[in-house]
């Protein structure tokens, strides 16, 4: 067993992990924080993505103890006050989940690909940084649509705030 | 229309939990003293089990038990059930091999359930379950059907001789052939449907707990349909009586049929939790979910067309082989033959159709309904065999359609289904100008000029949904009845909860369902909550598949709805001393026609439930069920044409335009019914351009990952043009006619129709890959080369 000490979703926790435990296992059952999902074993689904220091990782694909020290980021931590984030609204206007399971892995990657490509975002774009989340039931349609969106919305706040 | 009435793109009201990581599906759960279950699966396609032993890892730290199928057996739990029986063409009843949860002497498939391991953390369970030593003695394997019917194939059960498990027929053979015989065409194909693995992105689970002070089970599972799972749990694995077991399915993500069946491991979880005296929980990983949900598809087929010197259509025969896999899942056997043979007639005046349906066992996982379920396997057959004989015959493949669609109705076509409504002809134009038809000359010969191979494709499905009239299924050997229930619930202050049978797993049920509600009473639908899936809050349903929970369960709210608007009426009649016929419902409020008298829907709910002033010799309370069994199956039918860009270089197809114009009868939210094509358009674009489930002759499965089968992604589809007709379905209250399963029903003959086109060829098998394509070309040239 291992102490882990880590930031989740802004509040500072720490706990005794077996070595082996995944950052998803801890999540999702130390921490309770169910929003994460897991999909596969294989780190391609993206139904686990969180952020990690800011950057999008696949919480399945490192271990609770290699997290120790960082600041995480759920889907349970990205609204503000009550608020729901600008991609969370997007997705819901949209129509751009059906299940739901991939969702939170899809939101958090969103909200990636425009932290690290900016706001002005074509199809083409979205669709290929989607390339590791993969949703079954929405066809990716209105996901792409909702990202777009959302992307609008986000470089009209940010024009607003200049 | 109501703001929130029928027809209104009202956004979801389950999305917020979804959104915000507050969805709960069944891992999501825990419960106090709980343990994890693993399952030690055969790793050998086919071999006799010679010994399990279990010192070892019943030493290993955590773990409570390692249970087999001994004590399985031993313990009472039944064999897993077919619940459709078909019969062969000799009147002989399907040959059907024994299927335990846990097997414990001879393995068909590599995966199958062996033992279960039950330990305090997953991780102690999984170290166990690897510890289980199981000798086997190998037998030899067979994963492809032709290959298992051939003599001398190795045998799977010996209650099926040669591996058959029916050899069925419909249709009149004589007659067909006599149409054969006078045709002055005929086009015939073989034509394969790939193997597929449903993959909803939720691995199956359960969660099993066992009250002993009350000798009472629960199970938390990913179902579509947990009234059947209970019905089948108590009354054919002994688990409990069904008053002795609640079934949940929470939020379930996704299932597109392979959450219908009951599996071995919610009925081993169900034992397990009595004999450990503990809660226990299995999920699935994704590699299980790839060897042990029920597959789709996998069909080998014949088809030849008729047809007479004026190119209409006079006769179709069908030859098909379907891979049932290792076990006779819950619906299997109606896959391959009513729910696939019926549909042969597309959207066509076929005077003349035979089927042969041979169903086979073979060493893979059992192979159930998909999202569609024999009707993309249909479809496909009929729509590749009617471009190609349009392309033989020297017609457009747009008016060799025309020129044999059904064009009056109702339409009753030689293998049991009789058409209700439609026009097939306004579809097809629909997409023809959507897609810019006549530009595509053009467009094709911009491609040439850039090196680029252009083609176009197209496909005129027709589907049976609504399933299903109970009378007419069980005549057809189904073991259950098809109907829906529904119960409305107002409560005092007029607020409502609606109970369904249905279940929803992405459908967006609680809003659609709260819209129908919100039509007929003009209540807000924030005031209108769905209950479903949950055989304790729930009497009795049949679940979701098949399309069937708007056609068939909102035609159950809209029955029990009837009842309560004719409570309320006299009600408020009484109270406003009126005419009960000159009450009307609008906008929350009853009122008395012709006058300012009106009460709002909540005082006359208050006044059912305070019941100080009813009418003489009425019940207190304002709460009805109806249960609604169709009178026929409903027919989705459209039209879907796909343009692609080959490089011929690389053998890379690219979608270029994908249009669908469908014709769903009324549609309640345009908006889900979208997402809803979109999503099958996808699943149908996978089967024909990516998936692929490949067994080894040895019967491993190569493609037990994401690594390795390749599912759609976002970057491999385009988005899509959709469009709409609308007849309305005169079968059932609402006229509708289900929107669950066309896109993947529909798309995939479109797709390749499309890439043969480009290619200039005739014959291609599924997936599309880029290999497959490239390699083509290759030939294609060589042929022309020689020639």
């Amino acid at each position: 067993m291992t102490t882990v000490s880590l930031t989740v979703n802004g509040k500072q926790i720490s706990g005794e992990v077996a070595d082996r435990t995944l950052l998803s296992t801890f999540l999702r059952e130390n921490q309770g924080l169910t929003g994460t999902h897991i999909g596969c074993d294989t780190s391609q689904c993206g139904a686990c993505l969180v952020h990690l220091d800011g950057r999008a990782v696949k919480s399945c694909s490192m271990l609770a103890v290699q997290a120790s020290g960082s600041a995480v980021t759920t889907i349970e931590g990205i609204s503000q006050n009550g608020q729901l984030h600008i991609m969370q609204k997007a997705f819901k206007e949209n129509h751009g989940l059906q299940c739901g399971f991939c969702t939170p892995g899809m939101i958090m990657s969103a909200i990636d690909m425009i932290n690290r490509l900016g706001t002005d975002l074509d199809e083409k774009t979205i669709r290929h940084e989607l390339e590791g989340n993969i949703c079954r039931c929405t066809g990716y349609h209105n996901i792409v649509k909702a990202i777009k969106a959302a992307a609008d919305e986000m470089a009209e706040v940010l024009q607003a705030a200049e | 229309m109501a703001a929130e009435g029928i027809g209104a793109r009202v956004l979801r009201k389950e999305d917020k939990r979804f959104i915000t990581g507050n969805g709960r599906y069944t891992d999501d759960m825990t419960m106090p003293r709980m343990g994890y279950a693993a399952f030690v699966r055969s790793t050998h396609a086919h071999a006799r089990i010679k010994s399990i032993n279990t010192d070892e890892a019943m030493k290993m730290p955590g773990v409570d038990a390692v249970l087999n199928g001994h004590q399985l057996v031993a313990d009472g739990i039944g064999n897993i059930i077919c619940g459709w029986m078909i019969h062969s063409k000799d009147g002989s009843p399907m040959n059907m091999g024994a299927y335990r949860a846990l097997e414990s002497e001879t393995v068909r498939f590599v995966g199958q359930a062996i033992a279960v391991v039950v330990a305090d953390t997953l991780q102690q369970a999984r170290d166990a379950a690897e510890a289980v030593i199981v000798d086997y003695e190998e037998l030899p394997t067979v994963v492809d059907s032709l290959d298992a019917l051939k003599d001398g194939a190795p045998q799977l059960h010996p209650e099926a001789a040669g591996n058959l498990i029916y050899d069925w027929e419909i249709g009149e053979e004589a007659a067909t052939n006599e149409a054969f015989a006078n045709a002055a065409h005929i086009t015939q194909m073989d034509l394969d449907n790939n193997r597929l693995v449903p993959n909803p992105m939720e691995p199956r689970s359960a969660l099993a707990h066992f009250d002993p002070s009350e000798e009472h089970y629960t199970l938390y599972t990913t179902s579509q349909n947990p009234h059947v799972a209970r019905l089948v749990l108590s009354a054919f694995y002994n688990v409990a009586p069904e008053n002795k077991l609640r079934v949940v399915a929470p939020d379930v993500g996704g299932g597109f049929g392979s959450k219908i069946f009951i599996y071995p491991e919610e009925i081993a979880c169900l034992w397990a939790t009595k004999r450990v005296g503990r809660p226990v929980k299995w999920t699935s990983d994704r590699t299980e979910a790839f060897l042990t949900d029920a597959h789709g598809r996998d069909h080998h087929t014949t088809a030849e067309l008729a047809l007479d010197a004026n190119n209409k259509i006079t006769g179709f025969r069908v030859k098909t082989v379907a891979n049932l896999g290792a076990y006779m899942s819950l619906f299997s056997s109606s896959v391959p033959t009513y729910l696939y043979a019926t549909l042969l007639s597309g959207q066509y005046n076929i005077p003349n159709i035979y089927a042969n349906v041979k169903a086979v066992y073979t060493n893979t996982a059992p192979v159930d309904a998909y999202r569609g379920a024999g009707r993309p396997e249909a479809t496909y057959v009929v729509e590749r065999m009617m471009e190609t004989a349009a392309k033989e015959v020297g017609m457009a493949p747009a008016e060799f359609r025309r020129l044999n669609f059904v064009r009056e109705f109702p339409h009753q076509t030689p293998v049991i289904m009789a058409y209700d409504a439609g026009d097939y002809e306004a579809s097809l134009d629909q997409a023809m100008n959507a897609i810019d038809y006549n530009g595509f000359a053009q467009r094709r010969a911009q491609s040439e000029a850039a090196g680029k191979l252009r083609g176009i494709g197209m496909s005129c499905y027709i589907e049976a949904c609504g399933i299903a009239p109970s009378q007419a299924v069980g005549s057809l050997g189904a073991g259950v009845g098809l109907w829906e229930s529904a119960e409305v619930r107002v409560n005092a202050v007029g607020t409502i909860e609606v109970l369904t049978g249905s279940h929803s797993h992405g459908q967006g049920h609680e809003t659609t369902f709260a819209q129908l509600v919100s039509d007929r009473l003009g209540l807000p639908t924030d005031s209108i909550s769905i209950v479903h899936g949950d055989t304790d809050k729930v009497q009795m349903g049949m679940g979701t598949y098949g399309s069937r929970s708007g056609a068939v369960g909102m035609s159950a709210i809209s029955k029990a709805l009837d009842k309560v608007e004719a409570k309320a009426k006299k009600i408020a009649a009484h109270l406003m001393e009126a005419s009960e016929g000159d009450i009307t419902i609008e906008n929350g409020e009853l009122k008395v026609a012709g006058t300012d008298k009106k009460l709002s829907f909540t005082e006359v709910s208050l006044a059912a439930y305070t019941a100080h002033n009813l009418p003489e010799g009425m019940e207190p309370g304002l709460k009805e069920g109806a249960f609604y069994d169709p009178t026929n199956f409903t027919f989705p039918a459209g039209c879907y044409i796909c343009e692609v860009e080959v490089d011929p270089d690389t053998g890379v197809v690219s979608i270029e335009n994908f249009v669908a114009a469908d014709d769903f009868g009324t549609i309640i939210n345009p908006m889900i019914v979208e997402g809803q094509v979109h999503g099958g358009l996808v699943q149908g674009i996978g089967q024909a351009m990516l998936e692929h489930t490949q067994y080894d002759e040895d019967g491993q499965l190569l493609t037990a990952s994401y690594m390795d089968y390749a599912m759609p992604r976002a970057d491999n589809v385009p988005s899509f043009k959709l469009e709409t007709t609308v007849t309305e379905c005169p079968g059932n209250p609402l006229g509708m006619k289900g929107c669950g399963e066309a896109g993947a029903i529909g798309s995939p003959p479109a797709v390749i129709n499309a890439i043969t086109d480009a290619l200039g060829i005739r014959d291609m098998t599924m997936p599309a890959s880029p290999n497959r394509v490239w390699q083509l070309i290759q030939d294609n040239g060589m042929k022309q080369a020689a020639e």
